[in-house]
């Protein structure tokens, strides 16, 4: 029988952190898949794990242990340099506190990621007004971040990840730091976004949410409960 | 959007952070440029005061004979002949490759004179030029105005008696003395001096020159080459540098120029510091936004190109105006500092040296952080947030 290809393939992952002495295991095992076009909600207490996981997914942060296969390359073979290719390349990031570049303009901070691409000037435009106008924020591109929602703020990183039309979007407690409504409009666009084709892996600690995502993997104390 | 429309954005958009940046080079280069030229323009000054400071060249008639005279006592020479040269040559020494360097050229006529039955040396000169040349002569009486004034040296006054307003007799001429020097040690204590023509015309030596003092000013003056330039003019003459003045204005000046140099240095290093820690600070507090960067899939090298563009525009921007506002703090500050002077202008190579040095610093002082930041493990840098 031929073995399945998956788009993630976590394989008995582990990270540890040595401080003082200690070793602490911020990751202690994992192994878990995630298919081209799935939702997937990595759920968990603050201090499982979760936000560590995300950054290995992600390519930022080396695995004490294990490998991650994305389209069945070994990301950590990979040089540090090689992985930052494959980030702009494969992943958008959604940071849990917007992360965007203070003195860029919401258009500019969505262009960043193009500005490595080589992609030409007038490309960049389009590309641009066309992912800002699906956020809903084609009035405000000419706003610095300070000037603009913390609701509009998270819609901007959302641009910003998906500008570049990346395979996978990782995103870090997106709507934690919205209010209840605001954080209902993102996870719409994010839903939007994965009817589209979109695979997005969400790490949050609100249960209300995994019922939007197709899939959730529990996290506890380092290791996986529920996949 | 390219990876310089973030450094552009950055400057731009952070105005309170670049002026503080700015304002780091600002300082340290404006300082250095007011240092530099306030010692330029005070070693030109000093420079032309010791230039004044007497002769350095002597231009004299060729002489077979060796001069007869040590320490003060003179046993007496026979002279084949008198050689003289002829006044009207005298604007030919100006017509030398080297003639920017020279100063105050006096050319004189000496000649013995008898007055109650002793000898006395009567010289005659451009009295205003002699002035100018002897600047530690000091006089009793006022400086001389007419044709007719004579200096007398305090030997000369003291062996015939003579007072200010006294008229003598040379020749037939009827003369005033005007001034008596004050002792000076030095040959002028036993001569009666006078004007050129009016002198030549009392010994009878009209359009007749005995021997040439040339002050050459010594910014970049080839000394000797220009002892050789007037001897080619002059091939019937001796030209002698005086070596000992030379030296000894050089070597003040060199004084100066290595006490400035010294401060120079210590300001440099100062300003190096303050330029280097501004903007360690500057790059440090940005690990957020090199986080940011390598998440979403900029290399070392982009973060590296962000910042030493950055530090390039602000190293730049600085030096520019550090090289300005120093130039018109040293033209502000040079008429207080320096009495008289006057500030020597906008040097065009401390221009370029300040800029590059600001630029430099700049880059330098980024260099390390930046290297340190492009390395930070970016899940780090993220954790930072």
């Amino acid at each position: 029988m031929e073995k399945d290809v998956h788009l993630i393939e976590i394989v008995d992952v582990g990270k540890d952190y040595t401080s003082g002495g200690t070793t602490v295991s911020a990751v202690k095992e994992m192994n878990f898949y995630i298919d081209d076009g799935e939702f997937v909600s990595i759920m968990g207490q603050s201090g499982a794990g979760k936000s560590t996981l995300l950054a290995i997914l992600g390519g930022l942060n080396h695995p004490t242990r294990g490998k991650v296969l994305v389209d069945t390359l070994d990301l950590y073979s990979l040089s540090s340099e090689q992985r930052a290719d494959f980030r702009s390349e494969y992943i958008g990031f959604i940071f849990q506190s917007f992360q965007l570049v203070p003195y860029l303009t919401v258009k500019e901070n969505v262009k960043l990621p193009m500005a490595i691409t080589g992609i030409k000037t007038s490309k960049q435009e389009k590309a641009a007004d066309s992912v800002l106008e699906r956020v809903g924020l084609a009035d405000k591109a000419g706003r610095l971040p300070d000037q603009i929602s913390g609701g509009e703020q998270e819609r901007v990183a959302i641009a910003r990840a998906i500008v570049n039309e990346p395979p996978i979007l990782l995103a870090d407690e997106p709507t934690g730091n919205l209010d209840t409504d605001t954080a209902g409009q993102v996870v719409s666009l994010l839903e939007e976004l994965n009817k589209d084709g979109q695979t997005i892996i969400m790490v949050t600690h609100n249960p209300e949410l995994c019922q939007h995502t197709s899939r959730t993997i529990q996290v506890q104390d380092g290791i996986c409960l529920v996949n | 959007m390219k990876l310089y429309n973030i450094s552009f954005n950055n400057l731009r958009r952070r105005k309170g952070k670049m002026v503080f940046l700015i304002s780091g080079l600002l300082i340290g280069i404006a300082v250095i440029v007011t240092l530099m030229s306030i010692i330029d323009s005070m070693s030109r000054d000093i420079e032309e005061r010791l230039d004044r400071f007497g002769a350095n060249i002597v231009m004299t008639p060729k002489n077979e004979n060796l001069s007869l005279s040590y320490g003060g006592i003179t046993v007496g020479g026979v002279n084949y002949r008198t050689v003289e040269f002829d006044e009207s040559r005298m604007a030919d020494i100006r017509k030398i490759k080297n003639s920017k360097n020279l100063g105050i050229v006096a050319p004189k006529i000496l000649g013995p004179w008898k007055i109650e039955d002793k000898n006395v040396l009567l010289m005659g000169t451009d009295l205003e030029n002699e002035i100018l040349l002897k600047t530690w002569w000091q006089f009793s009486g006022a400086l001389p105005e007419k044709k007719n004034n004579l200096i007398i040296g305090s030997e000369a006054a003291k062996a015939f008696h003579f007072n200010i307003g006294d008229k003598i007799e040379l020749g037939q001429k009827e003369f005033v003395v005007s001034t008596i020097l004050k002792p000076t040690g030095g040959a002028e204590d036993g001569i009666i001096i006078g004007d050129l023509h009016e002198i030549q015309g009392v010994l009878g030596k009209e359009g007749k020159i005995s021997l040439v003092e040339i002050s050459a000013f010594c910014r970049g003056c080839p000394i000797s080459e220009m002892t050789m330039q007037i001897a080619e003019k002059f091939p019937d003459a001796r030209v002698t540098a005086l070596k000992q003045a030379v030296m000894a204005k050089m070597q003040s000046i060199e004084m100066i120029k290595s006490f400035s140099y010294g401060i120079a240095i210590l300001i440099i290093f100062i300003g190096s510091l303050l330029v280097f820690v501004t903007m360690m600070g500057s790059v440090n507090e940005r690990t957020r936004e090199i986080g940011i960067f390598r998440a979403i899939g900029f290399r070392r090298g982009h973060v590296m190109q962000i910042i030493l563009l950055e530090a390039l525009l602000v190293g730049l921007v600085g030096g520019l105006l550090g090289f300005l506002i120093g130039n018109g703090l040293a033209w502000t500050a040079i008429p207080f500092v320096i009495k008289d002077g006057t500030f020597a202008g906008m040097d065009m190579s401390l221009g370029g040296v300040s800029i590059l040095l600001a630029v430099s610093l700049s880059l330098l002082a980024s260099l390390y952080p930046a290297l340190k930041a492009s390395r930070l493990d970016p899940s780090r840098a993220l954790r930072a947030l």
